[in-house]
């Protein structure tokens, strides 16, 4: 399993995703790719999420964009991932696409320009990791009260007591 | 009257913020000429929004300008509280995400585990999964239709859904011991073997409940409130519905026929004759016809697990997973090692990350679940249809009538444990 070791390769899909026509559009801004348990996972950078939403919605027909969530890799670095859940309905494919973000000032351009179910979910994961989406039409807390310190999905945020 | 050109009023995001309502009334109230408004705060506690949704409502007379549904109320952390249980403990919580629909909740948390750990789960305990699977989907169609009913104002239907509803739930009582909270499904199986005399209660079940659908139908289908009340009201354009992320009946009765029991068949699913029902009306009316087809549906599944249900174990052949039977336990010192194993440390689960989407009766419910190789997952997303399904509501109600928003909101069908985790 490649998603937990090392840095990835620029550019570089592993073999056995040469084939896949999926991945081979997302090629060129994939940094790494993997397919396991028969679900198809391809990583960007950062900065082309929203060129990689696009191309699946328009040119790949992944029609729903089914989640955003994130996961905290503490304390490795980097430490954020967004993961992205995409389906095509009509082929019957998911997709799933991932971002790794730093720990200090996680923020991602917002995937809401694309596909509209983005809102809440983008907010649920700004709410409980703290990862921020530029230009987000109305990014605030979902979940927790306005005034809640502290993200409680961090793995840092302790899971009882009384105060953060 | 509402000026219905107004930029304001056509919201072509389909999305409003609470804020967004607040700032138009303001702006309103200061610019003279301006059609003058009223904020109305519908719920927390407000009996039609089946729990604690919040509905901050900008009215112009009778007429919904804006309007911003406010979630929350019921957040619980479940994900946070996966991440320090077992994996085998994390199925009760499963239960508590989307309290009408227990079975549904168990079975995919259940199976994403086991792709996790490449289970093979055998075909007595899948059959006994999908028929409970649809057991739960007309538990959960039955509270719908009631309540939606009664919202209405049709009173008598909800005595007569809550009636079978009882059924359905004595059936999960001799099977897992519980009404509600079942965690009947485990990782590798079953939890308990099929109780004595189960095929006599599912048959007396499955028996007279056609005809009682029909009985429903009878006091609704061709009701003039009912019809009056349902039809046309609550239409939202298919494309809106797609990509603000809706699912499973609404997008059926918008004319899509999507269904993951069809789509990506789970489970042993792709063993069971059944249709996937649509209409194309896209309003209240074609969801609640949706709906009654799927309990007509799902009936038919029941009846054929009924009558081809296999013999065999209930649990998979996976001794460092499933727990050893209590006989072998108190006689083999090796079953008894790994009674003790399980039970105090759980088991290990290959690192690894899947994404497991069944249909559930609201629409895809999808468990995102990272493993690290330790006894407890990493991360677990819960995918929760209501939380999608409640983002289109801007969309569906503005520019309607107040009225109207009950009707609307019923025929989304939300659970409120399932929107908030």
């Amino acid at each position: 399993m490649s998603f937990r070791k090392g840095a990835p390769v620029s550019g570089m899909l592993p073999d056995e995703l040469q084939e896949n026509p999926t991945a081979a559009a997302l090629a060129d801004i994939a940094t790494t790719g993997n397919l396991a348990y028969g679900e198809l996972t391809i990583e960007v950078a950062p900065s082309s999420i929203l060129e990689a939403l696009r191309r699946a919605k328009h040119q790949l027909g992944f029609e729903r964009l089914s989640t955003v969530t994130g996961v905290d890799r503490f304390p490795a670095e980097p430490r954020f991932e967004v993961v992205y859940h995409l389906q095509a309905i009509q082929r019957r494919e998911w997709l799933r696409l991932k971002v790794r973000l730093p720990g200090a000032n996680p923020e991602v351009e917002s995937a809401f320009a694309v596909y509209r179910s983005a809102n809440w979910y983008e907010r649920e994961t700004f709410d409980l990791f703290g990862i921020r989406f530029l230009n987000h039409p109305d990014l605030r807390r979902i979940m927790m009260p306005d005034d809640w310190p502290g993200h409680p999905l961090r793995k840092d945020y302790p899971v009882t007591g009384e105060r953060y | 009257m509402l000026d219905t050109k107004d930029p304001a009023v056509i919201n072509d995001g389909g999305i409003t913020s609470e804020l967004e309502v607040e700032r138009d009334h303001d702006q309103r109230e200061h610019t003279p000429g301006a059609t003058k408004t009223m904020v109305l705060n519908m719920g927390p506690q407000h009996p039609s929004t089946h729990g604690v949704l919040r509905l901050l409502l900008e009215l112009d007379g009778e007429t919904i300008v804006k309007a911003a549904p406010d979630i929350g109320y019921l957040h619980t952390g479940i994900e946070k509280e996966f991440e320090v249980k077992t994996y085998q403990q994390g199925v009760t919580l499963t239960d508590r995400i989307d309290y009408l629909a227990p079975l549904s909740n168990n079975l995919c948390y259940c199976l994403a585990a086991e792709k996790l750990l490449g289970l093979e789960i055998p075909p007595l305990a899948q059959w006994t999964r999908v028929m409970l699977s649809e057991f739960t989907r007309l538990n959960s169609h039955l509270v719908w239709l009631g309540t939606h009913a009664i919202d209405i104002g049709a009173m008598s239907v909800f005595l007569y859904c809550f009636r079978e509803r009882e059924e359905i739930l004595r059936v999960f009582e001799m099977f897992s011991g519980q009404r509600m909270m079942t965690s009947y499904f485990r990782i590798g199986g079953l939890a308990l073997p099929h109780p004595r005399g189960w095929q006599k209660r599912v048959k007396d079940f499955v028996d007279i409940f056609a005809s009682r659908v029909d009985e429903y139908e009878e006091l609704l289908t061709s009701n003039r409130i009912w019809t009056g009340r349902t039809k046309g009201i609550g239409y939202i354009p298919l494309e809106d519905m797609i990509d603000l992320g809706v699912t499973g009946p609404m997008l059926r009765a918008a004319g899509l026929k999507i269904d993951i029991r069809k789509d990506a068949p789970y489970s042993s699913y792709e063993k069971f004759d059944f249709e996937v029902p649509t209409r194309t009306e896209n309003d209240v009316f074609s969801r609640y016809v949706v709906r009654i087809e799927e309990m007509r549906q799902s009936l038919r599944i029941i009846k054929q697990a009924l009558e081809g249900m296999p013999s065999g174990s209930h649990q998979a052949d996976a001794p460092g997973i499933v727990l050893p039977d209590r006989e072998k336990m108190k006689t083999q010192m090796e079953a008894l090692i790994y009674h003790f194993k399980i039970v105090t440390e759980g088991f290990r689960v290959p690192e690894g990350e899947v994404y497991m989407p069944i249909e559930s009766p609201r629409g895809e419910v999808g468990c995102y679940m990272v493993s690290d190789g330790t006894q407890k997952p990493y991360r677990v997303h819960w995918r929760g249809p209501s939380f999608g399904n409640l983002q289109a509501i801007p969309k569906m109600i503005e520019g309607t009538l107040i009225a109207d928003v009950i009707a609307g909101l019923g025929s989304m069908d939300f659970v409120l444990g399932d929107t908030d985790r």
